[in-house]
């Protein structure tokens, strides 16, 4: 009975103040719709971000005519060096297969396999690539770089490149986390502050509730319910308009279009969850708070 | 007569089933001293100093028995809304101690006030009715709060409305009514809960002089019922015409506290209203 008396108090509110209602939807509406535009495109720049450092590895090539025992050995002092994730191991046999498919006119030409065996050197973590390669190869006297074990030809890590990749995606990684957060930090920010307009807008209502003997929560309800009427009519319009321009945009894209289909995306189910619960509890626990003030009296 | 003393809640239904004061009309009020029954207000050395430095009340001392009828009068500033607003705690005394039906305020949590507030009628110049409400919920709204059922409120607030004129104005919205008429709904919703107490902080500050008899009359037959009824104002022709207690504060003291003249207690309300013209015009039917 209580309950039903503050869903008509919330509904009647929401009735009789109906362009307040309007702007905290509205508010709430693009809010979410931009939360949820942004979500995947952060997770998917970040998720690129990812892909492209993984991509960081040390080469080892191993010197013409390594024996078999030779490659144990590397493989074994590779693995034991600080910062390696896992080795793989390409034989030239295997390299010169790989070349040659890649570029067979070229490869034809040349007869005999120039390809040395190599190993590629996986880091645990991208950004300690330059420090495995100078631990496997320290810098020599004379300026150049002797490798710790006599089967070593040269280790290679395209330094240059590693150094750009690794700056590139660092920064672009930073700014997504920056500007996700700034997202989410506005959005609650902006329904927070529509609500207390709104709540303002009524304040004296609300002191004169206390003045009849009102209690707090007699009175807090009815505006909690109005937020989470609120908040999921506004997730809920956000959340179609988002599943209409997934179906519309970007699921006929998705099959040519990298980057969408990165693997770090949240599946869209799991994205309408998180909104939903999102945009109503900030709703509700806004009117909540934002109530407190006026409670006062 | 319920005049509320430990428990809140019994005393509330205590009011509740108290008979509509139509009925009680005939039950004179008989001041409650010869019983020994506390005061239904109490100051002793009250004293409000608000933050800024201003003195609100200095040293106030006062009490009202039962079913009094009192006037508190003075300038603007002088405290008597302070003294309004101490009652229905909506501010705490900087010093001294008031009672309302015994019980100290100072010694009712926060939470509780508002179950405390449910035993005072209220009504203000500015009417503060609820804008998005009809007259009706308006009134309900009383009662809803005490959690008081869907039978309850039919039976009741059609009936209050009867008696403060506002029969037919049942589903107007407060903007649509005249300033007496949304006074007239605020003193409903005041007494729809028959409180033993009604304050009234100028309420007819913002009416027309006939309105004001109208209003005055209407307040006059609550305390008829036995209503203990304080009302602030400045308007001292009335309070002159009244001939009632009149307790007057200039700058937060007690500066005249006496009952003005003689006054007949059984007068009728139409009687009343007839003197309040200054017996000159007739009487209109009562209201």
């Amino acid at each position: 009975m209580k309950l039903g008396f503050f869903l008509r108090e919330a509904t009647r509110a929401l009735r009789r103040n109906a362009a307040p209602s309007f702007a905290a939807l509205a508010t709430i509406l693009l809010t979410m719709l931009v939360v949820g535009v942004f979500i995947p495109i952060v997770q998917a720049t970040t998720g690129a971000a990812n892909d492209v450092r993984k991509r960081v590895l040390v080469d080892v090539y191993l010197v013409r005519g390594a024996t078999q025992a030779d490659v144990s050995r590397v493989r074994e002092t590779l693995l034991q060096t600080s910062g390696v994730k896992r080795v793989e191991f390409v034989s030239k046999q295997q390299a010169y297969a790989q070349q040659r498919a890649k570029n067979p006119a070229l490869y034809a030409l040349l007869g005999s396999n120039p390809l040395p065996d190599t190993f590629h050197v996986v880091p645990a973590n991208p950004g300690d690539a330059l420090k495995i390669a100078a631990a496997l190869a320290p810098e020599a006297a004379g300026g150049g770089t002797t490798p710790i074990d006599r089967a070593i030809d040269k280790v290679a890590t395209g330094r240059n490149d590693t150094k750009k990749i690794l700056a590139v995606t660092r920064f672009v990684k930073l700014m997504a986390g920056t500007l996700a957060l700034l997202l989410i930090a506005a959005s609650v920010f902006l329904i927070a502050n529509t609500i207390r307009l709104s709540l303002y807008a009524r304040r004296r209502e609300v002191q004169v509730m206390k003045l009849v003997g009102a209690t707090d929560w007699f009175i807090r309800w009815p505006f909690v319910i109005e937020g989470i009427i609120v908040g999921a009519l506004g997730t809920l319009l956000a959340i179609l308009l988002l599943a209409v321009g997934k179906i519309a945009i970007i699921d006929p894209l998705a099959s040519d279009f990298t980057l969408i289909s990165a693997p770090n995306t949240m599946p869209f189910t799991v994205l309408i969850a998180v909104m939903l619960v999102a945009g109503i509890a900030i709703s509700a626990v806004g009117s909540a708070v934002s109530l407190r003030r006026f409670l006062r009296v | 007569m319920a005049v509320k003393t430990g428990n809140s809640r019994l005393s509330r239904r205590a009011a509740a089933e108290h008979a509509p004061i139509v009925a009680a009309r005939s039950a004179v009020p008989h001041r409650a001293a010869s019983g020994g029954a506390p005061a239904v207000i109490e100051f002793r050395g009250v004293e409000k100093r608000y933050d800024v430095g201003a003195v609100g009340l200095d040293q106030v001392t006062f009490s009202i028995e039962r079913g009094d009828w009192v006037f508190l009068v003075g300038s603007t500033g002088s405290g008597k809304s302070t003294v309004m607003r101490l009652l229905i705690k909506e501010l705490e005394p900087t010093a001294g101690t008031i009672r309302v039906a015994g019980r100290d305020l100072s010694e009712i949590e926060r939470k509780r006030v508002p179950y405390y507030r449910r035993n005072i009628g209220v009504v203000f110049q500015d009417f503060k009715l609820l804008p998005n409400r009809t007259v009706y919920d308006n009134v309900a709204y009383a009662l809803q709060v005490t959690g008081g059922g869907r039978k309850e409120i039919r039976a009741k607030v059609p009936d209050i409305l009867r008696l403060t004129g506002l029969a037919t104005k049942l589903h107007n919205y407060p903007d649509q009514l005249s300033g007496g008429e949304q006074q007239r709904v605020a003193i409903a919703r005041a007494f729809v809960n028959h409180p033993p107490l009604l304050l009234a902080d100028e309420p007819t500050g913002n009416l027309d002089p006939e309105t004001s008899i109208g209003i005055m009359q209407l307040l006059y037959r609550i305390n008829r019922a036995g209503t203990t009824v304080l009302i602030a104002t400045h308007d001292n022709a009335m309070v002159d015409k009244m001939r009632r207690r009149v307790i007057e504060l200039s700058h937060g003291r007690i500066v005249r506290d006496e009952a003005t003249g003689s006054y007949v207690r059984d007068e009728s309300t139409r009687e009343f209203a007839a003197r309040m013209r200054g017996g000159l015009a007739d009487a209109p039917p009562e209201i």
